[in-house]
């Protein structure tokens, strides 16, 4: 086996205090560690700043600190071609897309990946929560050991091969001891706020970033059997069973966004966090990806239909044409199709999909999507 | 591993003889020139000793040297200054596609004052046609800007032609010379150069300290304010170890000019040849003929920039694309986009290695061997791929 400082790592650093602390710990394990940053997206905050380059600045700072080459990538035209022209078409056809999924799955274990080992790189390491796991046979990915941060939500188009080139330094660490080491050792970034949201956004307003992509096209908001509630923004504006921003006003229960009518630019709305239309009992869901070769046709497992959720118990039935079919074993809310469904065997991440259509008794609720 | 540099263009090392006459100013000559007492006029003599040697290098009177901070600073007081006193004569400003950044954001920045600004074409070889320029002046041209030689291709400007075109012209001549000065003869009179910036840095001298060449009879707006120091030009107390060695670097740079351009024509040919051994497949961009011997940009199919000045620095040759980096990461070239338009392949995938006092034969010809060592890995997965 390979000494860890003939082995290199590069590590994708975003100038947070994740990928830092993941820099540090693979730097004090001795290996050859080479950070880099990728820059996917061009834009200037308020000042006329380029937001990249503020972000780029800290990691330079902090590889000086750790005392590591540090180089930048662009990969603006995969990111736009693979990522956001994705984004756009999926909230064209009113769904709620994930583009850390996608970012995950076409940018950075794969353009980034190759572009490691064209630097003749043994690993490429992030700074995820999430772990890998050797089996001898093939690589598995575990839950990060912190419950309320683990991100394999969003890495679950992983497949063991990727794995098996990838190293997760954070994996087995909670956020808190992260901070902990990244301020004890003075690392410029360690008390930096966590980046929230999807990066192209970032911090600003999320309907005026749409429309300066996407033409909106208000229309009417009406209940189940039919009674008009007033105007829509625009169906790309709106997520099932999003409570905010509908405007609603009188008396009785809050209001909820329910489904949506592409066709017919219509909103469907009602009232009740429980409301019973929001619920639905299985779902179909396409982009199949198992991390390791998945030989059952029908098996059970957990899943969790949207980040931080926690695990349901579901029954997966693997389709002739690709899909798999989900039947939920306790009905679920407001799942919601363009995201992902994320299979579980305990703590090992089986793999997920994308949901297309939600069901309920057998039959696809023809408002949801 | 021993690191090689091979990124003169950017920034040389100090010439240690450089270091030695610099060394003992810091301590021993800290007067104020401006100041009326012996210490004060110490340091004066040893400014205008440094003035003088600048001036006779290219020909120019010694009242005609302003000392600056650097290349980017005499490029902007060049043109911003020149343009600003002269509003009344015309608000046209003429310069090329391919000038280094110092002159197209300055003369971008007098676009938003109200000024109008012609960017001339390059031909594919990185030249400058004087007859497009020829169209392109009006009566209204107040300041052309064409650079001498271009920092990312090496390739040497018509700049005498220029200047006698513009002989009978209004408009002031002005030069970015930072890659030429102290490698070619310039003499700004025969050139008709009206003015003319210069960096110590690219030169085996120290950062910080450039000057610029403007004719006595140039009407200069200042751009800062706060004395009498270079004839109000450019007012701030001088920094005179930063004069004492630029002087020292240009005198030995004059002295051993016609040895260098031999020898970075060497490494140049040795590199070249180095990778045509390797079987490397490269082109040469910018005019074979009208290239400075110090400066080399190849384009290699099938590769892109990032990728191999990456992989060139963890293999310990340092090289550059020349180009300006946002957040880390290499933009596309416009010189390179200048000469062979936007969608040019060679516009992603081409290096500029530039030669100096850190080479020998030897480790130019170490620097080749790595560099094809990474260019046929590199080109051996992409066919491996596809």
């Amino acid at each position: 086996m390979k000494r860890n400082e003939d082995t290199r790592v590069v590590v994708g650093m975003s100038g947070g205090v994740d990928s830092s602390v993941a820099a540090l710990l693979l730097k004090e394990q001795g290996y050859d560690v080479v950070g880099i940053f990728m820059k996917n997206w061009d834009d200037t905050d308020d000042n006329g700043v380029c937001t990249a380059t503020e972000d780029f600045d800290d990691v330079v700072r902090v590889c000086n600190q750790l005392d590591i080459p540090y180089f930048a990538v662009n990969f603006e035209k995969e990111y736009w071609d693979n990522v956001f022209t994705y984004f756009l078409n999926e909230y064209q056809s009113g769904r709620t897309p994930n583009p850390d999924v996608m970012c995950n799955k076409e940018i950075k274990f794969k353009a980034f990946l190759n572009h490691a080992l064209s630097l003749g790189a043994d690993y490429l390491a992030t700074g995820h929560y999430a772990q890998v796991r050797n089996t001898g046979s093939s690589f598995e990915m575990l839950r990060g050991a912190d419950n309320n941060k683990d991100q394999t939500y969003f890495l679950n188009q992983l497949t063991s091969d990727v794995l098996a080139e990838v190293m997760f330094p954070l994996g087995h660490m909670t956020k808190q001891d992260v901070r902990a080491i990244a301020k004890e050792r003075d690392l410029v970034t360690a008390s930096k706020k966590d980046s929230t949201g999807i990066c192209f956004i970032g911090e600003k307003n999320f309907k005026s970033f749409l429309r300066e992509y996407l033409p909106a096209q208000p229309g009417l908001m009406k209940t189940m059997d039919g009674t008009e509630k007033g105007w829509h923004e625009g169906l790309m504006y709106y997520t099932i069973g999003q409570r905010q921003g509908l405007g609603i006003g009188g008396s009785g229960e809050p209001w909820f966004v329910l489904g949506k009518n592409l066709k017919d630019n219509i909103l469907y709305v009602g009232q009740g966090f429980d409301n019973d239309k929001l619920y639905s009992d299985g779902l179909i869901a396409s982009d199949v990806n198992w991390i390791n070769n998945m030989t059952e046709k029908t098996f059970t497992c957990t899943a969790k239909f949207r980040y931080r959720q926690k695990d349901s118990g579901v029954t997966v039935t693997q389709m002739e044409d690709g899909c798999v079919r989900v039947a939920f074993h306790e009905k679920q809310r407001a799942i919601t199709p363009g995201q992902a469904v994320v299979f579980y065997d305990g703590q090992v991440c089986l793999g997920g999909a994308t949901i297309d259509t939600v069901l309920k008794e057998g039959e696809t609720l023809a408002y949801v999507g | 591993m021993e690191r090689i540099y091979m990124d003169h263009a950017a920034t040389t090392p100090m010439d240690k003889r450089v270091a030695e006459a610099m060394t003992p100013i810091f301590t021993e000559v800290f007067g104020n020139p401006s100041s009326v007492h012996a210490f004060g006029r110490l340091a004066r003599q040893y400014l205008d000793s440094a003035r003088r040697t600048l001036a006779r290098s290219i020909q120019a009177r010694e009242k005609e040297m302003i000392f600056t901070s650097g290349g980017t600073e005499a490029d902007n007081l060049a043109i911003i200054g020149t343009a600003m006193a002269n509003r009344d004569k015309g608000n046209h400003i003429i310069t090329t596609m391919q000038e280094h950044h110092a002159v197209l954001d300055a003369v971008q920045y007098l676009e938003e004052q109200g000024f109008h600004v012609t960017y001339l074409p390059v031909n594919e070889t990185g030249i400058v046609s004087v007859d497009k320029l020829k169209e392109a002046l009006t009566d209204e041209t107040i300041v052309v800007s064409v650079m001498y030689v271009n920092n990312e291709t090496g390739v040497i400007q018509p700049i005498e032609a220029i200047g006698s075109l513009l002989k009978d012209h209004q408009a002031m001549f002005h030069t970015d010379a930072v890659q030429a000065f102290g490698l070619l003869d310039i003499d700004v009179n025969r050139e008709g150069i009206d003015m003319l910036s210069a960096s110590a840095h690219k030169i085996n001298g120290p950062n910080g300290i450039g000057v610029l060449y403007a004719g006595d009879d140039i009407a200069m707006a200042s751009m800062q304010f706060g004395g009498e120091q270079e004839r109000k030009r450019r007012p701030g107390t001088e920094n005179i170890p930063a004069a004492v060695g630029f002087k020292r670097a240009l005198e030995l740079a004059m002295e051993y000019k016609l040895v260098r351009n031999d020898v970075y024509e060497q490494y140049k040919q040795t590199f070249l040849e180095a990778l045509a051994n390797h079987n490397i497949r490269y082109y040469v961009n910018g005019d074979a003929e009208q290239t400075v011997p110090s400066i080399v940009n190849i384009s290699f199919p099938g590769t892109n920039v990032e990728t191999l000045l990456t992989n060139f620095d963890l293999d310990g040759v340092a090289a550059s694309s020349g180009s300006a980096c946002t957040a880390g990461s290499v933009e596309p070239s416009h010189v390179l986009a200048a000469m062979f338009g936007r969608g040019d392949e060679r516009i992603t995938n081409s290096i500029r290695f530039s030669f100096g006092a850190f080479n020998t034969i030897d480790n130019v010809s170490e620097a080749a061997d790595r560099v094809a060592e990474i260019i046929k890995r590199l080109t051996n997965e992409r066919r491996q791929e596809t």
